[in-house]
Order: C-alpha cells, then sequence, then structure tokens
C-alpha cells in the first residue's frame, strides 16, 4: 500500500490531508460491508467530487479487490468521473418528456451562453454541463437539475438567467 | 422516539399517533408540502398504494402509524404462518408491478422453499424508465409503507435481511428512505425481534450510480455486490441463486406498497378491482402533451381513451392525439385506433407493447414517430451495458439505419433489414434490456409505417422535426421586427434590424427551433 501512495503525483486528493482523512473516513466505515466497492466509490464522488486514477488504487488495495474490478466500476457507472468537475453541475434532462418537450433546444442555449460543450467545465471552473437519463419529473418538462435542485418547465429564453447565477 | 417492544406498544402508540394526527391539521399553521405531480384524484382514479401520499408527512413515522401503518406487520407477526401470508397475497391477485406481472405470493414462496440460507430481499427502486416516476413519488411520500410491505415480505419468505436498491438520480428519495429506515430501526420495527416476535429483518439503501440495465434484477444484484451492473443468465433465477449465490426475492417498490392493504383490507378487497386477470390498481405517471400531466392510480381495466381524456385532460393545445407510449423504452407506440385497449398485462403485450413500470407518455400530432424510435434506440445503445454481442452491437447499427433515414440518407430495404435485426436482437439477447430493446422499432413499424417510408422515399418529415428534412424561415407578412428570435438564436443566424423583417440564414441555422417557439407572432415557418 505504501508504494501506492508513493508515486502519487502533487495535486491529487491523496496528497491534500484533509481530503486524504475523508477518503480513509469513507473507506474505514464501509470497509466491512458486503459490496463495499461501489458504496465507498459513490461517497468519494460525492465528496470529493471524482476518482483519480491514484485514489482508484488506493481504494482497490484498502478493500483488498483488483484495481481491474475498481477501474471496471468506475468507468461503467455515468455518475462515476476520473477529472474534477465544475462547482455547480448542470444536468439536462434527455427523459422522453423533456426530449419531446425541447431539451435539445435548451442544450444548444446553454453552450452558447457558456462557451463549453456537453461534458465540459467552464475555465473558472463554475460550471459543468452535462446530459441525464430522466429525473422523473416529467410533468415539469423539459426538466434541468442544478446540482440537486431541479428546475421545471424551462425555456430557451428563461434559461441565461438561470445560469447566471452560477456562473461566478 | 418510543420503543415498540410488543404489539400493545403499537397499538397504544397508534391511538395516541390518531389523535395527535388530527390536532396536527387542526393547526392554522399546519401546512404540508406537497409536489405538484400529485393531484387529487379524479373520479376514474383510487388510491390504493398512493393512499398516503400528499395526506402524511413522509419524514415522520407515527403520521404513517395514524394511517394504520405497521399493523399490517403486527397482523402478520402475531397472527400469521408464513404459507398464510402467501396464500392471501396470491388470492389478492398482485402481481409484479415492475411490469413483468409475476404473482408476487409464487415468488415469495420460491424463495421459501430454496434450501440455502441466508436468504436476501431486494426492493428494486432503479426506476430508470424515462418518463416513468412513480416510484420516487411513492418512496418520497410514503416510504413506510414500501418498508412495511418489504418486511412482510421476509417473513413471507424466511428472509433476515433487505437492501432498498435505488437510482442515484432521485437523490430526495434516498434522503426520504434512509430516514425512515433509521426511524423504523430505531422504534424496533426493523431490526431483531420485531414487536416481540422473535423474527428478525433490517434492510439498508444502496444507491446505483447511473446505469439503466441495472433496473434488471440480476444487474442489480450484481451492482449491490460492488460490480459492473452485467445481467446474468436465466435460469439458475435470483431466488434459487441471486444476490452472492444466496436465494433473493425482488420485487418492484409498488408491490411491496400493496402489501399492507392487502393484508389489513383483505384479498377479496384487493381483487374486487381490477379484471379477470389483472387485480387491484396501477400506477401511471401521465407525462408529455397532456393538459393534466401528473401521477395517477387508476383500477386496471381502465382504458387508454379514458386515462388521456377524464383523467389527463386531454391533448394540450387541443391538438390532435398521435401515439401513446407505454412500457418505457423496451415498450411501445400505439396509434389512435387502440385508444379503447383495457390496460392490462396482457392485452398491452398482445398489441405489441408492454405494461412495463407504468410510464405513459402521450404525444401529439407534430410528434415524428421515426424520430422517437431513433430517440429510444439513441437511449437502449447508449445504456446497453455490453456483455453479450446481440444488444451491443445490433442496437448500434438500429440506430446507425434510423439515424440514416432522419437525415434523408435512408434507402430502400432499410425497413426491412430493421425487421430482421429486431427479430433477432429480441431472440438472441441475454436479458430484458436487449430482448425489449427493438419493442418501440417494431412497434412503430407496425403502427406508423407510412412515416418510415415517407422519410425513405419523399425524404421529408411530414410532422417536421427531423433536422436534416427541415429549413426555417421568417414569415414577413406576420413578422414585427420585435427581435427576439435574433436575441435568442444560439448560433446568431438570425439577422435584422429593429421593427424591420428578420431572415434566417440557412447555412448557419443549426434547425434548432427556438426561434419557433419564442415567436409570439408565428412569423416562423418550418418547411
Amino acid at each position: 500500500m505504501k508504494t501506492v501512495l508513493e508515486k502519487v503525483p502533487q495535486g491529487d486528493p491523496l496528497t491534500i490531508p484533509e481530503q486524504k482523512a475523508v477518503i480513509d473516513a469513507i473507506i474505514d466505515r464501509n470497509r466491512q460491508k458486503p459490496g463495499a466497492t461501489m458504496v465507498v466509490l459513490s461517497e468519494m464522488q460525492n465528496e470529493i467530487g471524482f476518482l483519480s486514477e491514484p485514489m482508484q488504487e488506493y481504494i482497490a488495495s484498502e478493500l483488498q479487490v483488483p484495481l481491474s474490478s475498481v477501474h471496471g466500476v468506475v468507468t461503467f457507472y455515468s455518475f462515476f468521473t476520473t477529472t474534477p468537475r465544475g462547482r455547480h453541475s448542470i444536468k439536462f434532462c434527455l427523459g422522453t418528456a423533456c426530449y419531446v418537450g425541447g431539451a435539445d433546444q435548451l442544450i444548444e442555449k446553454a453552450e452558447q451562453v457558456l462557451g463549453i460543450k456537453i461534458g465540459e467545465t467552464t475555465p473558472n471552473g463554475a460550471i459543468t454541463i452535462e446530459t441525464c437519463r430522466c429525473v422523473g419529473a416529467c410533468s415539469q418538462a423539459p426538466v434541468i437539475a442544478i446540482d440537486e435542485e431541479l428546475f421545471g418547465k424551462m425555456t430557451a429564453a428563461k434559461l441565461p438567467k438561470v445560469l447566471a447565477q452560477y456562473q461566478d | 422516539m418510543t420503543y415498540l417492544a410488543t404489539h400493545e406498544d403499537l397499538a397504544v402508540l397508534h391511538n395516541d399517533a390518531i389523535k395527535r394526527f388530527e390536532e396536527k391539521r387542526k393547526s392554522p399553521d399546519f401546512k404540508l408540502q406537497i409536489s405538484d405531480e400529485l393531484k387529487s384524484p379524479t373520479p376514474k382514479e383510487v388510491r390504493v398504494v398512493l393512499r398516503n401520499s400528499g395526506v402524511i408527512d413522509p419524514l415522520d413515522i407515527c403520521e404513517y402509524i395514524a394511517k394504520d401503518g405497521y399493523l399490517a406487520i403486527a397482523k402478520v407477526l402475531s397472527s400469521m404462518t408464513p404459507e398464510e401470508v402467501i396464500e392471501e397475497v396470491l388470492a389478492s391477485g398482485l402481481r409484479g408491478r415492475g411490469g413483468a406481472g409475476f404473482p408476487a405470493g409464487l415468488k415469495w414462496r420460491f424463495a421459501r422453499h430454496a434450501k440455502t440460507e441466508p436468504k436476501y430481499m431486494i426492493c428494486n427502486a432503479d426506476e430508470g424508465d424515462p418518463g416513468a416516476f412513480m416510484n420516487r413519488m411513492l418512496l418520497e411520500t410514503d416510504p413506510h409503507s414500501v418498508i412495511e410491505g418489504m418486511t412482510i415480505a421476509a417473513f413471507a419468505a424466511g428472509s433476515n435481511q433487505g437492501f432498498v436498491y435505488c437510482r442515484a438520480e432521485y437523490p430526495t428519495a434516498v434522503k426520504t428512505m434512509i430516514h425512515a429506515i433509521d426511524q423504523a430501526r430505531e422504534m424496533g420495527l426493523l431490526g431483531k425481534n420485531i414487536l416481540g416476535s422473535g423474527f428478525d429483518f433490517d434492510m439498508e439503501l444502496r444507491m446505483g450510480a447511473g446505469a439503466f440495465v441495472c433496473g434488471e434484477e440480476t444487474a442489480l444484484m450484481s451492482s449491490i455486490e460492488g460490480k459492473r451492473g452485467e445481467p446474468r443468465p436465466r435460469p439458475p433465477f435470483p431466488a434459487q441463486s441471486g444476490l452472492w449465490a444466496k436465494p433473493t426475492n425482488v420485487n418492484n417498490v409498488e408491490t411491496y406498497g400493496n402489501v399492507p392493504q392487502i393484508i389489513l383490507k383483505g384479498a377479496q378487497w384487493y381483487a374486487s378491482m381490477g379484471t379477470e386477470k389483472c387485480k387491484g390498481s396501477k400506477t401511471f405517471a401521465l407525462a408529455g402533451d397532456l393538459n393534466n400531466p401528473g401521477l395517477i392510480e387508476v383500477p386496471f381495466g381502465i382504458t387508454l381513451r379514458e386515462i388521456i381524456y377524464d383523467i389527463g385532460g386531454g391533448i394540450k393545445g387541443d391538438k390532435a392525439f398521435k401515439a401513446i407510449q407505454t412500457g418505457g423504452p423496451m415498450g411501445g407506440c400505439l396509434p389512435a385506433s387502440m385508444l379503447d385497449l383495457s390496460v392490462e398485462y396482457e392485452t398491452l403485450t398482445a398489441a405489441g407493447s408492454i405494461m412495463g413500470s407504468g410510464g405513459l407518455i402521450v404525444m401529439d400530432e407534430d410528434t415524428c414517430m421515426v424520430d422517437i424510435a431513433r430517440f429510444f434506440m439513441d437511449f437502449t445503445q447508449d445504456e446497453s451495458c455490453g456483455k453479450c454481442v446481440p444488444c451491443r452491437v445490433g442496437t448500434r447499427r438500429i440506430l446507425e439505419i434510423l439515424t440514416r433515414i432522419c437525415e434523408g440518407e435512408g434507402r430502400e430495404g432499410d425497413i426491412e433489414l430493421l425487421e430482421t435485426l429486431c427479430r433477432e436482437i429480441r431472440q438472441d439477447s441475454l436479458c430484458g434490456l436487449g430482448q425489449g430493446a427493438p419493442n418501440p422499432i417494431v412497434s412503430i413499424l407496425q403502427h406508423f409505417r407510412e412515416e418510415y417510408e415517407i422519410h425513405i422515399r419523399e425524404k421529408r418529415c411530414p410532422s417536421k422535426v427531423c433536422k436534416a428534412l427541415i429549413t426555417y424561415s421568417i414569415d414577413a407578412e406576420n413578422c414585427t421586427g420585435c427581435t427576439l428570435c435574433a436575441r435568442n438564436c444560439p448560433v446568431n443566424a438570425i439577422t435584422g434590424e429593429r421593427k424591420q423583417v428578420h431572415v434566417i440564414d440557412p447555412d448557419i441555422c443549426t434547425r434548432c427551433g427556438i426561434c419557433y417557439s419564442v415567436c409570439n407572432f408565428d412569423a416562423v415557418e418550418i418547411n
């Protein structure tokens, strides 16, 4: 395990003491759970914001599972990311009702206003825009989710004002 | 919080809770936060599984107890044998609400008869179908009914450990459910020796991480085990070899939510609703181009027409009805000629669609069915886990063909090629995702074939949706030069001075349709 930590590049969450403490706490409180890999990865994605390669190696060695399994899980599920995200995540729901309701118009508008494409983060690190699966608020379609809050009945005309609140 | 050691403790608390429930509502400050999606029931609706939704505070277990909550598990633990519970649920006719419609009691009996220990209970709350939000609403508004139903099922199946698998896209449902589980455990309604009966059962919530295929029961189990959510071949069925190769019973949120009522009011009461083959009620998430979308609960046997017009308030903007999509991305699209179809598992399957978990999306005349087919295939090919070739490669090939058709590059023979591919993917795929993936394509081919043909032969999109086949222009007569369209155009394709007629440059235009939706004077035309 020492070897895992020795070669970690500077700036990785494992080299930042406060984040390392969070990582260790997550591993410790879930270590005994059956099927702990998913639980640990979910919590770490939530609290650290992403799962770097050294973090995956560290988890594998701590939980005694092959690195290939950890990496396999990380790449399988769309909620896990290997690069840092923006401070705010803006997700465009692509459920059927939102799609029929014009979600693609909202995406084009957001890409224009923010100057980034879907999947990218604004240069100041404020916003990451992504598409997501149905958030289950179909009667409010089209819907965008900013962090954990839902904004229903969104229109391309209303969108820039909403985005502006998160742009700094 | 009181710890309930015996049935008597619960009975005392029940009386107390009723008083408090009523007193709380007398206060002028009392206001329950109710989601927009929960409407008061229309005359054709019933409230069985949703009886408490919008009525009780989901974060307070005593409110659930005031509505006879946990009395069913008390009855089961004090006066019924597991086999009696199974018999009662079988007699009620309760079938799996996740979509497959397998009799719930029978599933529990299979698990009960399995020899290996321990046995696991799973609640499938991975409601991934786009357009479906029934489970989310139930978990957010009445989580304890699911916990109680699952505990009763665990008693019947002989299990002491359960898992609720909820998708990560539902943060509120996850929080509400975890809170409810903690409360139930604190009061002794989960854990060791429930109500002094000697029966132990506890449960834990596990979160998904954004993979649609995990709603398939074997993939879901792989995910709980901490692995990639890839399905496994069946047999062996989960009742023999499921989670960690132990006997496992998987039911949907709504299935569990029905159980306490069946135990309290009796199988006969439940079976009095619905039709001969489909008893009871079903929740549906009504969405799309409707006047009153939202969550509904109806008895089986209601017609699609009643759902759309009597409950959903008809089509928005007085447009014509075109299709109703049932069963999510593994379901199908039914045309106007099938509106009088009685809603049952068997009838929907016979019509080329499926019941599914209960998403109903209504589409008006402006919807292009080929584009919808492409949308669903885009979804399934992206969500295909990649384990088996027919699904992984087949869905991609179908998507390529459909995209080509939508772009005006369709060829003669494409329809036949689609039919062959669909047949083979359905026959050869490992799990429900692959087997169901062709359903939207086939049902649209069956009911809206001419739309495919017009796209292929005339290179035209009759509904004016497919971007490559349309152009936008501004009608000089209607344009007032208000500049609204130019200001909203994401690619600056619209030019014109204030109070002058505006013009769209077709070379820059991406056909996003924003100008069309924002124009207040109907000046933007689609050709």
